[in-house]
């Protein structure tokens, strides 16, 4: 494939007039293969840069890495592959030679800056499209008249859509400082410059505005105000995306509550700990892949998941078998024998996992980000975005749809009614009780990528969940939604001006005064349900 | 507070008259470890087997605290059905009103020798007193914000959410997300309480060296007076015609209001005195331990609180106060000696007494007394039926 390329790249390059590009680098190359002293080496390297030849970059590499060579029998230069082949400098074909009479060619620091300056050039037209937009990039920040002819050259022999604009932007960038471009390619140049809009963009018209004649600087200005309203809507994206994150975790954390507290009425404080089962489930499961089976790193986030929904609502319907159904209609009391709950466990895992912070990796689906709008995604982030949508789905899917859903809405409506049908209603609680909890386990899979995996991870959640289920409405699925969002987006935003501690303390009065206007939450239940 | 209850207030008879037998064996408790502790402290030499060492005394001070939190606690749990988990904020509250006071008592004897800014306020570049600390050189002052402070919280706090209905569990996870609030509030450096160190270094209170033995158990004597008075308001409120209402609204909210009742009111009243007993606990206890600092408005240390309550027996008062020293005991004892079972314990221990004694070491006591009285061999199953309803009801009732 990138054979094809380089010999689309050569075609085109050949018909857009540079025939003689094959004999200068020939000539290039016999230069520096001849090259005695540093002198000419230097005007080797220059030779070579001037071909403005693909070949030409990896064999400036090699020697600035010291890994170029002359076969003093042949006379002819040879290079080292990363890996350690000795094949020819031009045509990359192996090559057989005794490397102890291989010579290397010297370099200086003369030589070395020549090989530095080159390079920049070089890799406008290199083999790889992501090296060229890459040094594209590296001009536009550079914003250096010099590489004017460099990158003309490149543009006219470039065929990546992606790379052109690029380097149009370079072009724009070092035409406004150029001092020789007349006013009219200026002002084009002002306007690609502004079409990138971004904090680099912004710096270099500040930059051009202070020397620009009379005529580019209204336009200079004009797309300097552009620019900056375009980022300040766009920090606000930021945040706002930024908040979506918060809010998909808030969401997260809440949603296995939104079954046993919203749907069931459990009071359950160790709903906190449930995903840090989920978290540690995660941590055992890697640890495993670690030591048997390193190749499937990357499926350990897709098996912890099942697991983790497994043992956490292992524990959960343990719990309500055991204590929890003793103490149906006495919420307050509930809250209590949890709470203890809670304690055990957490002492439990720190007993046998100590109390410091385990480290969960992240699989290299989830490293990295990627830009939309010059709006920077990580894609962890992205993933559990998704992962919480998706268990949100998943979620209603199973209430909605599912025989077991409808037996648990039917008891939640009205047990004695749902009973008589023949429903079992102890079972139903278990099972549910079991279900919440499992899904508190799977965001604990979700939690581990992004917060430390400690005994203590789950009460950093608790008192959130909490009130995202009052606050969204007590009983409905949809609110926890809605509640989890806006909280996210709206601490988010309120960051900037208030802190992140303020911000929060701010939050939290928020929904202490909105849940004396709506003491039911933003979405609450009708009819009788409510007096239950 | 409603022209009902102060009427028959008036009515009532010798102060006396309204502890019962087990408010007699508590006060006496109290007044001979009022007694005896700093009389084995100061009087007994060291080598004595009776002596009992200073740190004892604090210990025992801050046990009492605790206690007096807790029937703080019982009076708005146990009898009004407000189950608080932020009952530590008031407490907290409390002590760093006083934690305030012993600041400012440091004078020029701190690190930095500034003497009107306490040290971390130097340390953090600070010009000025910021203008809530005015005033708390004053002892009469810092006391009455030791009131107040909590007490308008409560009022403030009780007003929003008992006018609008917020009840149950709502309002349980409302009052945590208060003391959550402050914790994260008082963390920050910029509201001028120390921080994440909150206050510390004491050195005098009143003139007396905080560190001093005769300080001690001078604190002591004053924290088990405290606690004293404490269980007279709080038994003087719980068996007026005040009292009974409130345990009306306990067991049946609306039809209380339906009687005509500002159930509301009765709330706000009980929030508010049981936040100023909190308020006073805090108080004594921040310079029996020498420190206040945010990690007191933790929403477990709330929770812990509860526990002793229930532990207890709510809605008996001296069982809460019992209930606080029994755990905050076995925890000292615990954390000492088998630091890996603390946890595991008093998870147990929240478990245990929800499942088997909700009515507490003195609700199963009661109980147990009122069978034994009431079962004659006649009719066995009818009169533990009426012995299973007696523990349900009200023990106000019987006074």
């Amino acid at each position: 494939m990138v054979r094809l390329f380089a010999l689309v790249l050569l075609l085109v390059g050949a018909f857009a007039g540079r025939p003689a590009c094959a004999q200068d680098l020939d000539a290039a190359l016999a230069k520096l293969a001849g090259a005695s002293g540093y002198a000419e080496i230097d005007a080797g390297v220059a030779a070579l840069a001037a071909t403005g030849s693909p070949d030409a970059l990896p064999i400036i590499e090699a020697l600035g890495e010291g890994r170029l060579y002359v076969d003093p029998q042949s006379g002819v230069l040879v290079l080292k592959t990363a890996d350690g082949r000795t094949v020819d400098a031009k045509s990359g074909a192996a090559v057989s030679a005794n490397a102890a009479q291989l010579a290397a060619v010297r370099v200086n620091n003369r030589v070395r800056r020549a090989i530095e300056s080159s390079m920049g050039a070089l890799r406008l037209v290199a083999k790889d499209s992501a090296v060229r937009a890459a040094a594209a990039d590296a001009v536009f920040k550079a914003r250096d008249p010099a590489a004017l002819p460099a990158i003309d050259r490149a543009l006219a022999r470039e065929t990546d859509a992606g790379v052109k604009q690029k380097l149009t932007e370079a072009q724009a960038a070092a035409r406004l400082m150029d001092g020789a471009t007349g006013d009219a390619d200026k002002i084009a140049a002002v306007a690609v410059v502004s079409k990138r809009g971004d904090q680099d963009a912004l710096s270099l018209l500040g930059a051009a505005g202070a020397q620009a004649s009379p005529a580019v600087k209204p336009a200079i200005e004009s797309a300097t105000a552009t620019i900056q309203s375009r980022l300040a809507l766009l920090e606000n994206v930021q945040n706002v995306w930024y908040g979506i994150s918060l809010g998909s975790v808030l969401l997260l954390a809440a949603i296995g509550l939104a079954i046993t507290f919203g749907v069931m009425g459990i009071i359950n404080m160790a709903h906190g700990e449930m995903v840090m089962l989920g978290a540690y489930t995660t941590y055992v499961v890697q640890e495993a892949s670690r030591i048997y089976a390193p190749g499937l790193f990357g499926w350990t986030l897709p098996v912890a998941v099942p697991l983790a929904f497994l043992i956490a609502g292992l524990v959960g319907v343990l719990i309500e078998r055991t204590v929890i159904r003793y103490l149906y209609g006495r919420p307050l009391e509930t809250l209590l024998a949890t709470w203890g709950i809670s304690l055990i466990l957490q002492q439990a895992v720190r007993s046998v996992f100590g109390p410091t912070n385990r480290e969960v990796g992240a699989p290299s689906y989830m490293s990295g980000s990627f830009d939309v709008f010059g709006l920077s995604i990580t894609y962890g982030r992205m993933w559990i975005v998704l992962f919480s949508l998706v268990v949100f789905l998943g979620l209603l899917a199973v209430l909605r749809g599912t025989s077991f859903g409808l037996k648990m809405r039917a008891v939640t409506q009205n047990r004695r009614m749902a009973s008589s049908m023949g429903i079992r209603t102890p079972w139903i609680d278990t099972f549910a009780f079991g279900l919440g909890s499992g899904i508190a386990g799977i965001a604990g899979v979700a939690l581990a990528q992004i917060d430390n995996v400690s005994p203590n991870l789950g009460q950093g959640y608790i008192i959130d969940s909490f009130l995202v289920v009052v606050f969204g409405g007590v009983g409905n699925l949809w609110g926890t939604l809605v509640a989890a969002l806006t909280l996210g987006v709206a601490n988010k935003l309120l960051e900037p001006f208030a802190g992140a501690v303020l911000g929060k303390i701010l939050l939290l009065i928020f929904i202490i005064l909105f849940i004396q206007r709506r003491p039911r939450g933003l979405f609450a239940q009708k009819g009788r349900a409510v007096e239950a | 507070m409603s022209g009902a209850g102060t009427n028959s207030m008036g009515r009532r008879p010798l102060l006396l008259s309204l502890i019962d037998g087990k408010g007699w064996i508590f006060l006496a408790v109290v007044a001979a470890a009022a007694v005896l502790v700093p009389l084995l402290n100061l009087a007994v030499p060291e080598g004595s087997a009776f002596h009992v060492p200073t740190y004892v005394v604090a210990l025992l001070g801050k046990y009492l605290c605790y206690a007096l939190l807790a029937l703080a606690l019982d009076l708005v749990w146990g009898y009004c059905g407000i189950l608080s988990l932020g009952h530590g904020a008031f407490f907290a509250l409390g002590g760093y009103a006083m934690g305030m006071y012993l600041m400012r008592q440091i004078g020029p004897r701190g690190v930095y020798a500034n003497p009107l800014l306490p040290d971390f306020m130097v340390f953090l570049n600070w010009k000025e007193l910021p203008w809530y600390w005015h005033g708390f050189d004053s002892f009469p002052f810092a006391a009455l914000m030791v009131l107040l402070v909590p007490g308008l919280l409560a009022l403030v706090f009780g007003w929003l959410a008992f006018r609008s209905r917020v009840t149950g569990v709502y309002l349980s996870i409302m009052t945590q997300a208060m003391t959550f609030a402050l914790l994260l509030a008082f963390f920050r450096n910029d509201m001028g309480f120390g921080g994440n160190n909150g206050l510390t270094d004491f050195k005098d209170i009143l003139g007396f060296n905080v560190q001093a033995q005769t300080t001690r158990c001078a604190l002591f004597v004053a924290t088990a007076i405290a606690l004293v008075l404490g269980y007279l308001v709080a038994r003087y409120m719980v068996t007026s015609t005040y009292g009974k209402v409130l345990v009306a609204i306990r067991d049946a909210e609306s039809r209380t209001r339906f009687l005509g009742y500002r159930v509301e009111t009765y709330k706000v009243v009980a929030f508010v005195v049981s936040a100023m007993m909190a308020g006073v606990a805090g108080a004594l206890y921040v310079p029996q331990v020498g420190i206040i600092n945010p990690s007191e408005f933790s929403p477990a240390n709330s929770i812990e609180a509860v526990i002793w309550v229930a532990v207890g027996g709510r809605g008996t008062l001296v069982g809460a106060a019992l209930g606080a020293v029994l755990v905050n005991f076995g925890k000292t004892y615990l954390t000492g000696a088998l630091p890996e079972i603390w946890l595991f314990a008093l998870g147990l221990l929240f478990v245990v007494v929800t499942l088997f004694l909700p009515k507490g070491i003195v609700g199963l006591l009661t109980q147990k007394r009122q069978q034994r009285q009431e079962i004659s061999p006649r009719d066995e199953s009818l009169a533990a039926e009426a012995g299973i309803g007696e523990a349900g009801a009200v023990e106000g009732g019987k006074a």
